[in-house]
């Protein structure tokens, strides 16, 4: 482990070192979800995995998609596309909150010196249906995590209870680097013989996708997709778990939620759109929330969410 | 006589939560105590953000020892219930004494019920506090089912006594009461131990924690207030925010910090709102008003002096205001290119509510309204008008996307950006005005047309579809439009008969109700000539508006009287007046009962009601008897005596005075002209018996009385008053 006042150099030495310090804590050190979500509690890993009463302890950075966000890259802030490093540990361990002040020693903030503080957050997910209690992490006045113990996902009760860490990885990272605008920060080492900033690789996707989120998507289409995936989340579900072909007990608790996921995206594209009016827009999170809501339903009928044969009989 | 000391650990606690908590610790804990018998001499609670706290002390030791008798049954009793009786009082027969009265010897049972060491009755007590603490939310953690604000981590229960302190014996889900506890989480982390309260203060002060939140309040106060001066700055006051930064830091460090130059344009409500929101910063600002320093309060002391950490917020603080900065700039962008009309466009597609229609529906109406309205307030009614449709425009803007409590206040800076008139400018924020019963009420002409306006389209749009407030719920604040309008109406002196605008509003609903949902239908072609030509076909019938305009002017009456009440006047004077007609016009109904309760704190007014009252009853009783009704010819060659005489004098005399005053709605002169009568009047009740043989003089004796009726009936209805 690289002591604290060895600061690191770049954005992705940040990853690395929050990848190392978690792996250390004894985390699964997973890969990011390969679909377009708006935070990294969408990932299965969060959203199913803190559902039932299995034990779980994972860590991986998501990256993450705010449509209505986009800046054209101009914002010294926003992006609509950005990164999302996620812990979630079930049960909640006693010492959560020192585990996450060890974090931030790893990356270089040496609390000696700064202000940390646990500012009341309440969080909510009025689409996945899912709410918690904790706190902002403000380091100088900024907020660098988010810190959740789940009290609900998919309207079920967590039992036992997971600690939920989210870290603004650029916001953080800017912080560390002491950079002023999130296109300049260094994303390799800046001694690297190619080095590259967060710029070079994101500046012109950031413009791409702030046209393409705010003029260019098609929204006839939006609402098809959007339609068609709340269709198929509903028709996979409807299966009986029961499958003829393997002959074994399947619940399609994940595809169903990958669907979820998509209708989810899609309302967020929408909403960037400017085509929904406010009254729709609680009309289109009900949707979303009742598929979220189907999906856990489904996944505590699985064995990772706790269902054993015994259990059903019972 | 122990003392106690409870701190209950935890993880950090919401700031808004904590001084309530601590309170209810403290009453929690001392009710619990003394209803199983214990006193205590003092009693104090404490919050941080990591702990409740909370000090007794001088409590008695032990409860009391309760001592019973209980009659048992008569010496030589059958043994089935003298057995009863021993069961029921756990006693031998050996315990049982006997004793005798009138009706015999009988058994006597004297049980004595011990008393509980305090520590005993301490820890259930505390148990039950903790576990059904009202907390407003609280969470289950891990794997326990214990729910608390956050996860509590330790629990200090001790009693202390001269021999020393002892620990309260407690265990709730694996958390044991002990006496350590920790100082401040980054400046003192060891645990310590501690044996009492004083000790347990001092030692929190050594490990960086002021236990007393109105302390950590004082010195943030102080400490901003120094700062300030030597800067030669003025604290902008937050009583709110001090209360909250007191419950966020557990060791407050003062740090004073600089708003970069670029930021310095933005109008200072910006700069406040977004410091305090998101940062929780107190501005600092100069002799001319402007915000031009923040200042944080930090949770540590540091090597550098909070240099770290001041760099830090400075920066955290410049990309919040470069984004308040893009959105000002973006928004003035908007007025200049399509002004507040066009940024106001989109409100098209907004809903108000789902019955209402849009926020653009809503504004056409008030629009309408406010044009009709700006002449009986003096204001233009193109003014009016052209401030209505303008007045919410900044709903729409990026600002007030962000900042919704700055929604009118961003509307007056755009609206002097688009080149708008100062009237019209004004009336963006005036127009949500007043907002509670001590906000202050607008006063330009303008303004108060298009407050008015918009507070009665609320209430008539809520009122048609049957959403008015019951009991404690009033979900869309219609008690507060309500109060609004009347403060606007009295305060500003408005001439205005309600009921007419309260018509005219429901009759503009429907007609756009009916708008929308010819729009929506297949058959659209009637919406084509727009809403204007629409409302001139349109069938309204008004009889159908005439219930609802009633109940509304009901409810509109029942606010006033709690408005008039709180100023003092009482409810009867105000029924007498309401009774008259001509009361939907609420200054003149105010006026008049004004003038009627300084009439009735005279000897003359409140004599005078008396004699009214005497003759109305024996007018109605006549009336009653003989099936007529008194009202007209009573004539003076009738009178037989000076008194009678000299009231018809009188009569005349007041009727003289009060016609012309009541046409100017001069009521002091028109009552007090009605006071004036009380002397011959009661001067004619001693002298003269009405109910006399002659039917001729008895009739025009009645036909008199008639005349003091109508008289006092003209200025208000006094049957009405109490007593």
């Amino acid at each position: 482990m690289p002591a604290s006042s060895d600061k690191p150099r770049s954005f992705q030495e940040i990853i690395l070192r929050l990848q190392a310090y978690w792996a250390a804590k004894g985390c699964a050190v997973l890969q990011p979800y390969d679909m377009e979500v708006g935070a990294g509690t969408f990932h299965p890993a969060t959203t199913l995995r803190s559902l039932g009463s299995q034990p779980w302890a994972a860590a991986y950075v998501q990256p993450s998609r705010r449509p209505t966000d986009g800046r054209y890259g101009e914002n010294p802030n926003r992006l609509q596309h950005y990164y999302q490093y996620q812990v979630l540990i079930k049960p909640s361990p006693p010492d959560l909150q020192e585990l996450y002040l060890g974090s931030l020693d790893a990356i270089g903030i040496d609390t000696a010196l700064h202000d940390v503080r646990f500012v009341e957050d309440d969080w909510e997910s009025p689409t996945l249906g899912a709410w918690g209690l904790g706190w902002e992490v403000w380091c100088d006045g900024m907020e660098v995590s988010q810190f959740t113990y789940f009290q609900q996902v998919g309207g079920h009760d967590c039992k036992p209870v997971s600690g939920e860490l989210t870290y603004g990885l650029e916001r953080l990272a800017m912080y560390v680097l002491g950079i002023d605008h999130v296109m300049e920060m260094p994303f390799n080492d800046p001694q690297a013989p190619i080095a590259l900033t967060y710029g070079d690789i994101f500046r012109q996707t950031e413009q791409e996708y702030s046209r393409h989120n705010f003029d260019g998507a098609t929204t006839d289409m939006l609402l098809r997709h959007f339609e068609d995936a709340e269709a198929e989340c509903e028709k996979l579900l409807a299966f009986e778990p029961q499958d003829p072909t393997s002959g074994k007990r399947i619940v399609m608790a994940h595809p169903a939620y990958d669907q979820c996921i998509k209708a989810s995206h899609l309302f967020n594209l929408l909403d960037a759109r400017g085509v929904i009016s406010v009254t729709e827009r609680q009309a289109y999170i009900g949707r979303v929330r009742a598929l979220a809501k189907k999906c856990a339903d489904a996944f505590v009928q699985t064995e990772a969410g706790g269902w054993t044969p015994e259990g059903a009989q019972a | 006589m122990p003392d106690i000391l409870i701190e209950l650990f935890s993880e950090e606690i919401p700031a808004r939560m904590q001084t309530r908590a601590a309170e209810d610790l403290r009453k929690l804990v001392t009710d619990g105590l003394v209803e199983s018998g214990l006193t205590y001499a003092h009693a104090r609670s404490f919050s941080t953000p990591r702990r409740l706290v909370l000090a007794i002390e001088g409590l008695t030791s032990e409860s009391p020892t309760l001592r019973e008798e209980r009659k048992g049954p008569k010496i030589g009793a059958p043994q089935q219930a003298i057995d009863g009786f021993l069961r029921s009082t756990g006693l031998g027969m050996d315990d049982l004494i006997t004793k005798e009265d009138k009706k015999g010897a009988f058994y006597l049972a004297i049980v004595e019920k011990p008393g509980q060491p305090a520590a005993e009755i301490l820890a259930p007590v505390l148990e039950k506090t903790i576990r059904n603490f009202p907390w407003p939310k609280s969470m289950r953690w891990g794997s326990g089912s214990l729910r608390w604000v956050r996860p509590l981590h330790s629990i200090i229960a001790l009693m202390v006594t001269e021999a020393g302190a002892d620990i309260v014996p407690l265990d709730i889900d694996g958390i044991r009461a002990g006496n350590t506890t920790r100082g401040h989480r980054f400046m003192a982390p060891e645990p310590f131990t501690v044996s009492g309260f004083e000790d347990y203060a001092a030692k929190l002060k050594r490990a960086f924690v002021v236990l007393d939140a109105a302390e950590r309040a004082e010195a943030i106060l102080n400490e901003t207030q120094n700062q300030a001066f030597a800067l030669g700055l003025e604290l902008v006051e937050d009583p709110g925010l001090l209360a909250e930064v007191a419950g966020l830091v557990e060791w407050p460090v003062v740090l004073v910090g600089e708003i970069g130059a670029d930021f310095l344009s933005l109008p200072p409500e910006v700069l406040q709102t977004s410091m305090r929101e998101h940062q929780k910063f107190f501005s600092l600002k100069d002799k001319s008003g402007q915000i031009v320093r923040f200042v944080t309060v930090a949770n540590r002391e540091t090597a550098d002096n909070g240099a770290t950490i001041l760099a830090g917020n400075q920066k955290v603080l410049a990309a919040r205001l470069s984004d308040a900065k893009f959105f000002w700039e973006n928004d003035l962008r908007v007025v200049a290119n399509v002004g507040l009309s066009g940024m106001a466009e989109g409100l098209a597609n907004v809903t108000f509510h789902n019955k209402l229609g849009s926020q653009k529906a809503r504004i056409d109406r008030i629009s309408a309204l406010a044009r009709e309205i700006a002449p009986l307030v003096g204001a233009s009614p193109d003014l009016a008008h052209e401030a209505a449709e303008i007045a919410k425009a900044d709903l729409q803007s990026a600002m007030v996307g962000e900042f919704p409590e700055l929604q009118g206040t961003m509307g007056v800076y755009y609206a002097k950006a688009a080149g708008l008139p100062d009237a019209v400018a004004h009336a963006c924020k005036a127009h949500y005005q007043p907002l509670g019963p001590s906000d202050d009420v607008p006063t330009e002409p303008v303004s108060v047309a298009v407050a008015l306006a918009d507070k009665i389209d609320t209430l008539t749009g809520f009122w048609a579809i049957d959403e008015k407030p019951t009991g404690s719920k009033d979900p869309f604040a219609l008690r507060r439009a309500a109060l609004g309008v009347i403060r606007l109406v009295l305060e500003n002196n408005v001439r205005l008969d309600l009921a007419s605008p309260v018509i005219g509003q429901l009759q503009r609903n429907e007609v756009a109700r009916q708008f929308s949902v010819a729009a929506n239908s297949p058959n659209a072609f009637a919406t084509m000539g727009g809403l204007e030509e629409f409302a001139s076909r349109a069938v309204i019938d008004v009889n159908e508006f005439e219930a609802l305009a009633a109940d509304l002017l009901a409810f509109f009456h029942d606010r006033l009287k709690v408005y008039l009440r709180d100023q003092g006047i009482r409810h009867d004077v105000i029924d007498a007046c309401l009774a008259m007609p001509g009361n939907d016009d609420l200054t003149l109904l105010v006026a008049r009962a004004r003038a009627l309760q300084a009439t009735l704190e005279t000897d003359d007014g409140e004599n005078l009601i008396q004699a009214y009252k005497r003759a109305n009853n024996i007018l109605t009783q006549a009336e009653e008897k003989d099936g007529v009704e008194y009202s007209f010819g009573a004539d003076p060659k009738f009178a037989e005596t000076d008194e009678e005489r000299a009231l018809f004098t009188a009569l005349d005399a007041a009727e003289q005075q009060i016609a012309p005053a009541m046409a100017r709605e001069d009521f002091a002169t028109a009552m007090a002209a009605m006071a004036a009568l009380r002397a011959p009047v009661d001067a004619f009740f001693t002298a003269v018996q009405i109910n006399t043989d002659n039917e001729i003089l008895r009739r025009n004796r009645l036909n008199l009385l008639s005349r003091i009726r109508q008289i006092c009936l003209s200025v208000a209805d006094l049957g009405k008053l109490d007593g």
